[in-house]
């Protein structure tokens, strides 16, 4: 909106001030550091003008304006702090308190109520008012969602970054004049996303979570701002601590790469960190029965296994996280091939980020990432598989974002008519498992079934846009998909575990061909996914990508590391499990993971097999383990973790949680009793070790230091590998489930229910 | 299956056409199809909703917005009394008195046997005849306690309509 070229110059309370022409007059002023209060006022959302707050006084005009309406304009003369302005400001509070309960005091919003903070400063504590105040019962909306009417001072915030942010359109207003209510769509109930924006946007207490709601106060909580462990998209949740416990989650500051937006797990997903089922001591198998031993028993039955295993000639496989921090992911296979003398490692692969990393070599210098926060500046976004509003919600919100405020041109190539089709330029639909067909097509190769849509865009003169999905306009081939395409520059390419392997080399080839920097994001499932895989956790590959087969970088990480490492590469995940189930594997390790619900392993066949677990809970894979370590959850400890776009982040941790163990302690301790002398597990320490030894991840420490983020710039140079493909397994995540995790959240859990119950009526 | 009659849906057509904006249309919708169920009922929002391409909560904000549409069942016959200042003036508030206790019902009730409704409503545009009913579509004027009493009679007798 703002054109940057051109500055106007205007006088607010006798200061000149200058500011893009078409900028608003609140935050020309909020630039300049003069408060002008407002309630309904939401930066980035449509304008409403209906609080009345923000009066101003501007020569010339004959009435007090207000400033969320009004652009700036040369020669303006504002008065933001005169008596008809005071008085203005003290009369909207008085009319919007008229029916305000002002029960403060029990309020969930008390000590951090906008309005409460506006009364105080600008008066009308005394009402005129004397009729008798109009009392509305609160309502249950959802799980999570309650409305208390009285409370509501109609700035239809929540109407509006429900329709317009989140596309769902959910909250309306319902009657008219005072008696103006907001309604739910479904009468008396909601059915939605559940991302509570809408109790995050209230600026006071009349949308309330029903997690947090009566259950403290803001002063007596710290704040800890940590990256949410479910998706890989690495939201800052900031976490209400008291008395160690996690009382709430919420994004309070803003100031995270999801800057507004937190969905439903960032938001609600915490309270898997109280379950009842949560391990508190360490469990060691007795006599076919796990039994809880003492910490120093279960670590010393550890090594002695596994010297035995060692001693044995028997291979011990290493499945590590994608939830740890990178600091125990650098440490877990640092300690899989140092001190196990083993390659047998990997992760649970969602995304191929070796393909696009050697796709990628040479093509570009630093290699083209995009970060989260480039989707709501695109021009043009290149979207292939997924589907971001259940997968990746922060990245759906950013190209919402930059579709309604930036006009992005959305090119969507999916075999569903995914949610994200509302906001596409052009969508194409390919059937299942032919993406990466219609990706050599687009190359100029081949022919590809294809049923295209035309969809409105962001010219479209019906804004604000309609609810429902756009009408199907005209047929159109994929080769006019590629046409247009290949007139955009500056493409940000986004792509789910549809492409890998030679899909990808195919995607690059076709990204480079276009005009511009060519940008990538691949999308992985889970919150350090991406990590996982930059940190090493690979048979073949090193930290960085780096081939364990190189033999001057395998020399240069064994002097790191202060000896030898095997040369060969290990297995994978895949063949891991197959050598267990055929009874051939010697110990298996498994931390943060839980391989066998999705593939079980015969308990007959694991006999002969030393299976250690380090999680959260007695997974499906932890039922079949010798051992079983508590470990402590992404908010319980310090780290750092790398979001599917490659933007490394702090987490802070902030709560505590009694009987549990960080993995990074576990390894250190393990390490030790097997006769590595390993530092204190220090996570900083390990990170300044990873800064310089990790190809890309010499990031900016200060960035990360402070909170915000740091886009990692992994590799420039092929990564020879050979994967299967079949090892990358996607989750295919809801919003409302997270892999083995998101089990154990009962607000999550809340709403699968509410939501099958709705199916059953 | 459309709800509506076909005379009903052709008229929709027609209104579609006239707007470059589907959803312009909404109002005159909603009050035609009350006209022909009585009242809005869920199927009709649900129907006049997706022929719009709008959510049915757009339709109940516009619901909730106009006091002329209703969501409940009206008597067969909606005796609608102004007592806005004209009417007010020339009696309208004796004029509403009566009628409550002549159909035993309050403002917004329904006789048992869904004849009459009673609405007390805002100014009707009649204040040169002040104090006026209007009863369905139709209006009466310069009205006495004695003058309505016919009017509802001739109602209930089937004279009218």
């Amino acid at each position: 909106m703002a054109d940057t070229e051109k500055l106007v110059t205007f006088t607010v309370n006798d200061r000149k001030l200058a500011a893009p022409a078409g900028t608003l007059l609140i935050e020309a002023c909020k630039t300049a550091n003069v408060e002008v209060p407002s309630f309904c006022y939401y930066p980035n959302l449509s304008l409403q003008a209906a609080c009345r707050m923000c009066l101003v006084e501007i020569e010339k005009m004959p009435k007090l304006q207000t400033a969320c309406t009004v652009l700036v304009a040369e020669g303006m003369v504002v008065q933001t702090e005169s008596e008809p302005v005071r008085k203005a400001r003290k009369s909207a509070l008085e009319f919007i308190l008229t029916n305000h309960p002002l029960d403060c005091p029990v309020c969930d919003a008390g000590g951090e109520c906008e309005l409460q903070d506006m009364t105080f400063r600008y008066g009308a504590a005394e009402s005129r008012f004397v009729e008798i105040k109009q009392h509305r019962d609160e309502q249950q909306w959802s799980p999570v969602v309650y409305f208390d009417r009285p409370r509501c001072i109609l700035c239809y915030r929540c109407v509006r970054v429900c329709g317009e942010g989140m596309d769902v359109w959910a909250l309306g207003v319902g009657n008219r004049g005072v008696s103006s209510v907001i309604i739910p769509n479904k009468q008396d109930h909601l059915e939605c996303e559940e991302c509570g924006m809408c109790i995050d946007i209230c600026p006071v207490g009349a949308l309330t979570s029903g997690a947090y709601r009566y259950k403290t106060r803001p002063w007596e909580m710290k704040h800890v701002a940590n990256v949410c462990t479910f998706c890989g998209d690495g939201c800052k949740t900031t976490l209400g601590i008291r008395n160690d416990e996690i009382v709430r989650g919420d994004n309070r500051d803003k100031s995270g790469i999801n800057g507004d937006f937190l969905c439903i797990k960032g938001r609600y997903g915490f309270d898997f960190t109280q379950h009842k089922d949560r391990l508190r001591q360490p469990l060691v198998r007795v006599d076919g029965v796990l039994k809880p031993v003492s910490w120093a028993f279960a670590l010393q039955t550890v090594a002695r296994r596994f010297q035995e295993t060692q001693a044995a000639g028997r291979p011990i496989g290493v499945l590590g996280s994608t939830r740890t921090v990178n600091e125990e992911n650098y440490q877990l296979q640092k300690f899989a091939r140092r001190v196990l003398q083993t390659n047998h490692i990997d992760h649970h692969r969602t995304a191929d980020f070796p393909a696009l990393y050697d796709a990628l070599a040479g093509k570009h210098s630093p290699v083209p990432l995009a970060a989260s926060e480039d989707l709501k500046t695109a021009k043009a976004v290149f979207l292939i598989g997924s589907d971001p509003t259940n997968e990746h919600p922060l990245l759906a919100w950013n190209l919402r974002w930059g579709y309604r405020l930036n006009k992005t041109r959305l090119y969507l190539l999916n075999s569903q008519p995914i949610k994200l089709r509302r906001q596409a330029f052009r969508a194409a639909i390919v059937p299942a498992g032919s993406e990466g067909q219609a990706i050599r097509f687009l190359n100029g190769g081949g022919a590809v079934k294809a049923t295209l849509s035309q969809t409105a865009g962001p010219d479209d003169k019906r804004w604000p846009q309609t609810p429902a999905s756009r009408p199907e306009a005209t047929q159109e081939t994929l080769g006019d998909f590629r046409e247009r395409l290949q007139k955009e520059s500056d493409v940000i390419i986004v792509f789910g575990a549809e492409l890998r392997g030679d899909d990808i080399h195919e995607l690059v080839k076709f990204g480079s061909s276009l005009p511009g920097t060519t940008r990538y994001i691949a999308l992985a499932d889970n919150a350090n996914s991406h990590g996982a895989a930059d940190m090493g956790l690979y048979p073949d590959l090193l930290p960085g990508y780096t081939p364990v087969a190189d033999v001057a970088a395998r020399q240069r990480f064994e002097s790191l590391w202060g000896g030898a490492i095997p040369s060969a590469p290990g297995m994978d995940a895949g063949d891991i499990l197959g050598t267990a189930g055929k009874g051939e594997l010697g110990a298996l390790y498994v931390v943060g993971s839980n391989p066998f619900r999705h593939h079980p392993v015969d308990p007959a066949a694991l006999r002969t097999t030393f299976v250690v677990v380090q999680d959260l809970f007695l997974t499906e894979t932890a039922k079949q383990a010798d051992v079983v370590l508590p470990a402590l959850s992404a908010y319980e400890k310090q780290g750092t973790l790398t979001n599917t776009c490659g933007e490394v982040q702090l987490q802070k941790g902030g709560a505590l949680f009694e009987g549990a163990k960080t993995d990074l302690e576990i390894l250190h301790t393990l390490a030790g009793l097997l006769g590595h002398k390993w530092a204190a597990p220090d996570a900083d320490e390990i990170f300044t070790e990873i800064r310089g030894n990790v190809k890309g991840y010499n990031v900016s420490l200060v960035q990360v230091l402070a909170g915000s983020s740091a886009l990692s710039m992994s590799v420039n140079g092929p990564v020879p590998h050979q994967h299967a493909l079949t090892q990358i397994q996607p989750n295919r995540d809801s919003l409302f489930t997270a892999g083995s995790l998101g089990r154990y959240s009962t607000a999550l859990n809340a709403i699968l229910e509410k939501r099958l119950r709705a199916e059953k009526v | 299956m459309s709800i509506f009659s076909p005379q009903l849906n052709t008229r929709f057509d027609e209104l579609l056409k006239r707007y470059p904006v589907p959803r312009s249309a909404m109002v005159p919708m909603l009050l035609y199809a009350q006209d022909e169920l009585g009242y809005l009922t869920p199927e009709a929002i649900r129907e006049i909703a997706a022929r719009l391409d709008e959510s049915e909560l757009a339709v109940h904000e516009v619901i909730g917005y106009y006091s002329m549409l209703r969501t409940k069942p009206a008597g067969r016959f909606h005796v609608q009394v102004c007592t806005n200042i004209s009417c007010l003036l020339r009696g309208g508030e004796e004029i509403f008195e009566h009628c409550k206790q002549r159909l035993g019902v309050n403002n917004h009730g329904v006789t048992p046997d869904g004849l009459f409704s009673l609405e007390e409503v805002e100014c009707i545009g009649a204040c040169s005849w002040a104090p006026a009913v209007q009863v369905n579509y139709d209006f009466h004027e310069n009205l006495t306690v004695a003058k309505l009493d016919q009017v509802l009679d001739k109602y209930r007798t089937g004279g009218v309509q």
